[in-house]
């Protein structure tokens, strides 16, 4: 019985990893790719090592399992992140018609200023792809 | 323990069968890795198959029921998160110069 159970979990998470990598496949920008495979990939990589540690069972293996789970929990947004912010300044610009941080950041220093936008909704030429 | 590895499906398929799954979903990643247009693309792609193989070797010591492979997870997942930040940083500093 738990061994189904545990099974189940880990196709579960199998399956929202297969998503998340045709997400990255199929998406047409940067930070729509970025989105799905943070998100997902955490959701189904957080449902493998719940299985796990349910299969391997001892104490010591639920402890791996849940320093596994926390450590996904904390780097994964902080890496997408890092990425995103690399990714703007390095000017990739995102696939949408208004940008909200166009005008309101210095390009040489950036430096943020949550001033008045000179121009908000101007329109940018769609992303790379 | 070969022979464990051939009894494999009578044991626990389902955990077989998410292997499988997650073999698979490698192949998306690493056309995306191949074909990414901008780097940060190939990062990200990159960051995502560590991930799967995360979860493949965490599968692979559950079915096994060896606990060392989850160590060894553990350090790979480690190593991803480094070398993303150190991905990222290198496109910003690249760029601000």
């Amino acid at each position: 019985m738990i061994e189904i159970l545990t099974g189940l979990l880990a196709l579960a998470g199998a399956l929202f990893m297969l998503i998340a990598s045709l997400g990255l496949l199929r998406m047409p920008d940067f930070y729509t790719r970025l989105q799905a495979a943070a998100k997902a990939g955490t959701l189904g990589i957080l449902l493998v090592v719940i299985a796990t540690g349910i299969t391997l069972g001892s104490l010591s293996a639920l402890l791996h399992a849940f320093l596994v789970s926390l450590f996904f929990i904390l780097t994964t947004p902080i890496a997408s992140h890092l990425l995103g912010r690399a990714a703007y300044l390095s000017g990739i610009r995102p696939w949408v018609f208004s940008d909200a941080l166009s005008g309101r950041y210095h390009p040489i220093t950036h430096e943020l200023s949550s001033g008045q936008a000179p121009q908000a909704a101007q329109p940018t030429n769609g992303g790379a792809d | 323990m070969s022979e464990f590895l051939v009894g494999l499906p009578v044991s626990s398929p389902l955990l077989v069968a998410a292997m499988v799954i997650l073999a698979l979903a490698l192949i998306p990643a690493l056309v995306r890795v191949v074909r990414g247009p901008s780097i940060p693309d190939r990062v990200v792609a990159l960051d995502l198959m560590a991930s799967l193989t995360v979860g493949l070797l965490l599968l692979l010591g559950a079915v096994l029921g060896l606990l060392a492979i989850v160590d060894i997870a553990i350090v790979l997942a480690l190593i991803a998160f480094l070398s993303t930040i150190a991905f990222a940083s290198l496109i910003e500093r690249r760029t601000r110069e």
